[in-house]
């Protein structure tokens, strides 16, 4: 038997797509996309600030934004979400506030109706700001006796320094500082439709999407803020930072550089490096590591998009008696990537996955969704899902390999591991350099 | 109340001669299909001194075929342009790929390939030994609360190896594991007349049961074999246990109930998932209101059907789980008590009006957006069809949900008395 050769691809249907910005200066985006009759909805509030009590007191707001507003207190408001068949969430990072949800497509108006209550009416009384900072805490104190947790703050330190960005989770302290009169003003201030995108995609007519958003929420207005915002630090490689767990089985293992944005020119040469490198599972790592090695579950590498710049990332939880060797294999497939150049077999089989995955993931009504109000918070819009699989057909071997010659250079690339020191700091420092931090769980 | 759309998908059955079952579900609207294989056989059927090993044969399905060497499965499926992957279950195990519709035979073939002779070496075995090890270490030893309550609570709630066992595995079973227990495991289980078949997207279904016939029909018969019953009688007294986690800053607990057969008496077991979401889902939700918001008691509470919190994945026997985080461990006592004081409320006062209605409005909701992705319904519909005999059964949830009656509801509250629950006090020996 001979494995079948792919048939002729077919093209996908053309999206109806409209778009709009509101009076107030809210850009709607609005697709048709049939398969099951619902819609999915993104709100993209752009919540970036260089204040350092900024981060705790958004991520209280994103907590207690759907505990009231108008007339409905917090379970009267969920009943009337839930009656419609929907789903209203909000999240925070450094960058943006985002409100998600979805609902029967014939609820989508009702569905506008109670989003405009809650971003114009908010509540946030007393008793609930008080109950969700008290409950945000005890969810941070689990979230950080989560290695992986432990590793990306002490990644995200060494790269950001004081950028906002190097704050992924709020101090304690911080949240205990908030109050509701705090989160009232920050509403007031930062939950604009200026400069805001929302994301409408499903089985829905996109010239009546955007005539009932304009009706349903014409009454939020207001403009941006103009906060300041620092601009990126510069990284640099440095040692292998060790920060003590004690009683891992495993060390976590993060390393991260700047990369390039998506609309910058050698973004899809360096989008196919990194899945050679370890963006997919048939990558070197992977195969490295763990299909020949089995040192680990499995090693990823991504680029991470955020409105000021573009990371590239790494990622892998090895077993604490193989961390060294797996650093080891780990260094050579880097420094083997940077100064080799790649084939063209690899090339030929990242770029298929890059465009039928891109296919696949932008397939569904929420996949696309979150794909465009993803890239809305970077000035980009469905053009760009259409046109990047002629990008990527477009790069040549050489430029692949010139990407990763100048992105995976392992002397580029910060270092931290999480893992029980007392086991592992000895073996490492045969390797190279390394420095130890205090312990995770002291 | 909201009307819910019934999903519309047109089903086409087959079966070839060597008894494998397959279920096309056709959706033109975009270019990219769905491919499962299902076994009937999950990790209540691994034998006693091998837990974790229906998980661990898994794996070993990827490691090359008749045709294939090692690492070539991944690659076929990623350079077409696709994403593979595989998952153990309590009854039974799949196989699955999302490919662009132009690697339609490609995936057929791989997933035939496979089912015809998977490569199993001395040497993939120890690889793989080491890489579901590290699995369990990321997701589990390494993890707060990692395998809580899934591997812990069985234990308790249940009495027979089948459904009390760890179903990731000991390392010391896990280890102990031989080519030739994977080759008899394939042997007995991985029959075609043992699995389900699904397609699902971009698909004409005569070509595609062609395709189907010219690369599955080959492969030889062999018996199906037999289900043992794995049904256990209930709980008579309430049963208790600890669970010490090493890295878990704050307690815990799992309360555990069984639940009526899923498949033969679904129209009871329907009113217990209902129940579920009365109980935990969202801010309007019984105990949301009362633990989290009132009393301030937990930092989270959530219940649910189905070992994996999928009421419709899984045999009889089947269980209710409500889980909850709280800050003090001395609150386990007034939490149960309040689960227990609001599942008495809605035994006695029934619910409120239109509590049921929204609540069975979101949850079709919820199950409908699932079939949206093609992987979505190709899974779907290859569940249905080998735990239920009905892969149709997927588009009738609505119609049977709407015919759940408070009176049911009801019953459902009634019936889980402290008596016939088993709970598992999570201890946190983690730094706070």
């Amino acid at each position: 038997m001979t494995v079948p050769a792919l048939t002729r691809p077919r093209k996908p249907r053309k999206l109806a797509l409209q778009e709009r910005t509101t009076a107030s200066g809210l850009n709607v985006v609005a697709v048709r996309k049939p398969g099951v009759p619902m819609v999915e909805l993104r709100l993209r509030i752009p919540f970036l600030s260089g204040s350092a009590s900024h981060p705790a007191r958004a991520a209280v707001l994103s907590d207690a934004l759907l505990t009231g507003a108008g007339s409905f207190d917090r379970a009267g408001l969920a009943a009337a979400i839930q009656e419609l068949g929907a789903d209203l969430s909000v999240s925070v990072d450094a960058d943006r506030l985002v409100i998600s949800g979805n609902a029967l497509a014939t609820s989508l108006r009702p569905l506008l109706d109670l989003l405009a209550v809650v971003l114009t009416e908010p509540t946030y009384a007393p008793a609930e700001v008080r109950g969700e900072r008290e409950r945000l805490v005890e969810r941070l104190t689990i979230a950080r006796s989560r290695p992986g947790v432990v590793a990306a703050e002490a990644l995200a330190e060494r790269m950001w320094g004081r950028h906002p960005y190097a704050l992924d989770l709020p101090q304690p302290d911080a949240v205990a500082a908030v109050t509701a009169g705090i989160v009232r003003s920050m509403h007031e201030q930062w939950v604009r439709p200026e400069g805001a995108t929302l994301v409408l995609v499903g089985d829905v007519s996109p010239a009546r999407v955007l005539d009932q958003v304009d009706t349903a929420l014409g009454s939020w207005t207001g403009a941006a803020p103009t906060p300041r915002i620092p601009a990126l630090t510069t990284m640099e490689g440095g040692p292998l930072l060790v920060v003590d767990r004690p009683g891992s089985v495993q060390s976590s293992l993060r390393m991260g550089t700047s990369a390039l944005t998506r609309s910058q020119a050698g973004y899809p040469a360096l989008q196919l490096a990194n899945l050679i490198f370890g963006g997919y599972f048939s990558s070197r790592w992977t195969e490295n590591i763990r299909e020949d090695k089995g040192y680990t579950y499995g090693p990823h590498s991504r680029i991470e998009h955020h409105t000021l710049g573009s990371t590239l990332m790494f990622d892998v939880e090895v077993a604490s008696e193989v961390t060294a060797p797996a650093i080891l294999e780990t260094r050579y497939e880097l420094g083997r990537i940077a100064s080799l150049p790649v084939t063209e077999a690899e090339v030929e089989s990242v770029r298929q996955y890059a465009i039928g995955t891109l296919a696949l993931s932008t397939a569904t009504q929420a996949g696309l969704a979150s794909t465009l109000s993803a890239l809305a918070g970077v000035g980009l819009g469905l053009d760009w899902v259409l046109e990047h699989p002629a990008r990527l057909s477009a790069v040549t071997v050489d430029e692949v390999s010139a990407a990763a010659a100048e992105y995976f250079a392992p002397a580029r690339l910060t270092s931290v591991v999480v893992g029980d020191a007392s086991a592992i700091t000895t073996p490492l420092a045969a390797l190279g350099p390394v420095e130890s931090a205090g312990s995770a769980e002291a | 109340m909201v009307k819910i759309p019934a999903p519309s998908f047109e089903l086409v059955h087959h079966t070839l001669g060597n008894g494998l079952r397959v279920v096309l579900a056709p959706d033109r609207s975009a270019p990219v299909i769905g491919v499962g294989v299902l076994y009937d056989v999950g990790m209540r059927s691994e034998p006693e001194g091998r837990t974790g090993f229906a998980h661990l044969f898994e794996h070993l399905m990827f490691q090359g075929s008749a045709t294939l060497e090692k690492l070539e499965h991944f690659r076929y499926v990623q350079s077409s342009g696709g994403m593979f992957n595989g998952s153990t279950h309590v009854d039974y195990t799949d196989y699955f790929e999302a490919l662009p519709s132009n690697a339609l035979e490609r995936g057929l073939f791989l997933e035939a390939d496979r089912m015809r002779s998977p490569r199993i070496t001395e040497e993939n075995l120890a690889n793989q030994l080491e890489v579901v090890k590290n699995e369990i270490r990321v997701n589990v030893l390494n993890r707060p609360y990692g395998g809580f309550p899934w591997i812990y609570l069985p234990a308790v709630l249940f009495d027979s190896f089948a459904n009390s066992h760890n179903g990731y595995g000991g390392f010391e079973d896990l280890e102990s594991a031989t080519v030739e227990d994977a080759k008899d495991f394939f042997r007995k289980y991985y029959a075609p007349a043992n699995a389900v078949l699904s397609v699902a997207g971009d698909l004409d279904p005569d070509a595609t049961i062609e395709l189907i016939e010219k690369h599955f029909g080959g492969i030889a018969k062999r018996s199906r074999p037999r289900r043992p019953d794995f049904s256990e009688p209930p709980l008579s007294a309430e049963r208790r246990a600890q669970h010490h986690d090493a890295h878990a800053p704050l307690p815990a607990v799992a309360i555990g109930y069984r639940v009526p057969d899923p498949v033969t008496s679904m129209d009871e077991q329907l009113a217990y998932v209902l129940l579920a979401e009365v109980l935990t889902d969202g801010d309007a939700s019984r105990l949301q209101q009362r633990l989290v918001q009132r009393d301030q008691l937990v930092t989270e509470i959530t219940a649910y059907v189905g070992q994996f919190g999928d009421p419709f994945d899984e045999r009889d026997p089947s269980t209710m789980t409500i889980t909850a985080h709280y800050g003090d461990k001395k609150s386990l006592k007034p939490v149960l008590r309040a689960i227990d004081e609001e599942l008495d409320r809605i035994a006695t006062d029934g619910l409120e009006p239109g509590e049921l209605d929204r609540v069975r409005t979101r949850l079709l909701s919820v199950l409908l957006r699932e079939l949206d992705a093609v992987l979505g319904r190709t899974l779907t519909f290859a569940k249905f069809e080998l735990i239920y005999g009905r892969a149709e059964m997927a588009t009738e949830l609505p119609a049977r949900f709407a015919a759940v009656t408070e009176d049911a509801i009801r019953a459902a509250a009634g019936a889980l008395r402290p008596k016939r629950r088993a709970v598992l006090e999570l201890v946190a020996g983690g730094a706070r």
